[in-house]
């Protein structure tokens, strides 16, 4: 029996820790795609910054809001959080703007993380979508880590054009190590050698036993949708598929009910979620 | 040496034919190889066959005016390309490019539509199969369409 919310860090509800944020230094910002950067932050105080993969934080730059982002980073290296942003409105776009040198506001980390105690001994299918990649590198670098205690890994990664793709020289790093590295792109242009056609065309290619696949998806609901469909189809149960949800996350620890999704909260019960459970919530189109 | 029937024999699209019925189709095809850049056909030019791709990979293209080739779809080791010999009128809609030397089982569509003509329960379970293969590719266009990854907060 897969069970959920293993490995969680997350500061008590309503505590100073989870209510109060934090200043952390932006120690270097490098531009992903024309729309996505990707920022490393250290505390002022120099404490560790400890989170599970999956988990996010409340991150706000100067007073242009706060926001839910993934963390991106390495959780074997507590020295330094790495958020993955994409630029989508002011607040946003003012963390894009982010220079080193400038401090930042961060509350959490919080939510339910991706199981991976649960992964052991699986064929671990991870497939993500667009800027989904960044909520599952902290995964993915946890799972490469310790590989030989995962049967197989593989990545199914779908963006929408080659320049949009995330951690490209990554992608083929990883790949170096075992991970099973395939990615497509919804269109490209004659330049581009590798797949064209929906993340979803992935899943015939990876040869999946469905018996042994747990597999963890990331990306835009509707394309997480179709992947769960995908993979029903292939005969992996509903139960060893994990969805990370996005909802109006506001306060990150349960208290403001702005996220709702049935009878949870996406920041504190998700953003991780199992399919079996998940799936009927998603069918009700008012949630 | 494998034949025709052994190649199409484990092709999914042809899974679950009887052997009188894979014979029947084995009879129309060819093996055949095509090198990195060739085009196996191009928009506008009668559609007279299809093909099994068993390995390398083709690229679905179009050429729109001032965006020079654009890339709709690639297939690989396994798949079907081509569907317009079945219907009328026998024309292609896209360019299909070989994008890394390709092994492919060549179909001549003429001589499978005579035999669909005239064994019926063959032509039904054809159609069944490539029925399938356009509604899996219809709802991956529609999926495309949708364009997931874009910003919808820029599109409002």
């Amino acid at each position: 029996m897969l069970t959920q919310h293993a490995d969680e860090h997350h500061p008590e509800p309503g505590s100073r820790e989870s209510m109060f944020p934090k200043p952390f230094e932006v120690l270097a910002a490098r531009q992903e795609t024309p729309d996505t950067s990707t920022l490393e932050l250290k505390p002022l105080d120099s404490s560790e910054f400890r989170f599970a993969p999956g988990q996010f934080t409340m991150i706000a730059a100067g007073g242009s809001g706060e926001v839910p982002i993934s963390i991106s980073g390495d959780p074997g290296d507590p020295r330094i959080l790495i958020h993955t942003v994409r630029g989508v409105g002011l607040a946003t776009d003012a963390l894009c703007a982010a220079r080193p040198g400038e401090v930042l506001s961060v509350r959490g980390p919080f939510g339910a993380p991706w199981p991976m105690r649960d992964l052991e001994g699986a064929d671990v299918v991870v497939a993500a979508g667009g800027i989904g990649l960044a909520p599952v590198r902290p995964a993915l670098l946890s799972l490469l880590a310790g590989s030989d205690r995962y049967r197989r890994l593989v990545l199914l990664y779908g963006g929408r054009a080659p320049a949009q793709l995330l951690f490209q020289s990554e992608l083929e790093a990883w790949a170096e190590r075992g991970l099973e590295v395939l990615v497509t792109v919804d269109s490209a242009g004659p330049e581009w050698l590798g797949h064209v056609g929906v993340v979803t065309r992935l899943v015939n290619r990876a040869a999946i036993d469905p018996d042994r696949t747990v597999s963890l998806l990331c990306g835009p609901e509707v394309m997480m949708r179709f992947m769960a469909a995908a993979l029903i189809d292939k005969g992996v149960a509903r139960s060893r598929i994990y969805a990370s949800m996005e909802r109006n996350m506001q306060c990150g620890t349960g208290q403001c009910g702005h996220c709702q999704l049935g009878p949870t909260l996406v920041c504190r019960d998700g953003p991780v979620y199992r399919w079996d459970r998940l799936e009927p919530w998603l069918a009700i189109r008012e949630l | 040496m494998r034949t025709i029937e052994d190649l199409i024999a484990c092709a999914s699209v042809f899974a679950g034919l009887t052997p009188e019925q894979l014979e029947l189709i084995a009879g129309c095809g060819r093996n055949d190889h095509a090198d990195a850049g060739a085009f196996l056909f191009r928009e506008g030019e009668p559609a007279e066959r299809f093909y099994l791709i068993r390995s390398g990979s083709v690229a679905l293209e179009v050429h729109a005016p001032g965006r020079g080739q654009l890339r709709i779809e690639t297939l690989h080791e396994g798949d079907v390309l081509g569907w317009s010999w079945l219907f009328s009128p026998y024309r292609w809609g896209l360019d299909a490019r070989v994008l890394e030397p390709s092994g492919l089982v060549v179909f001549d569509g003429t001589c499978l539509r005579g035999k669909c003509d005239s064994d019926h329960e063959l032509g039904y379970q054809l159609m069944r199969r490539f029925a399938g293969l356009l509604m899996e590719r219809l709802q991956a266009t529609r999926f495309q369409l949708l364009d997931v990854y874009g910003n919808a907060h820029a599109a409002r």
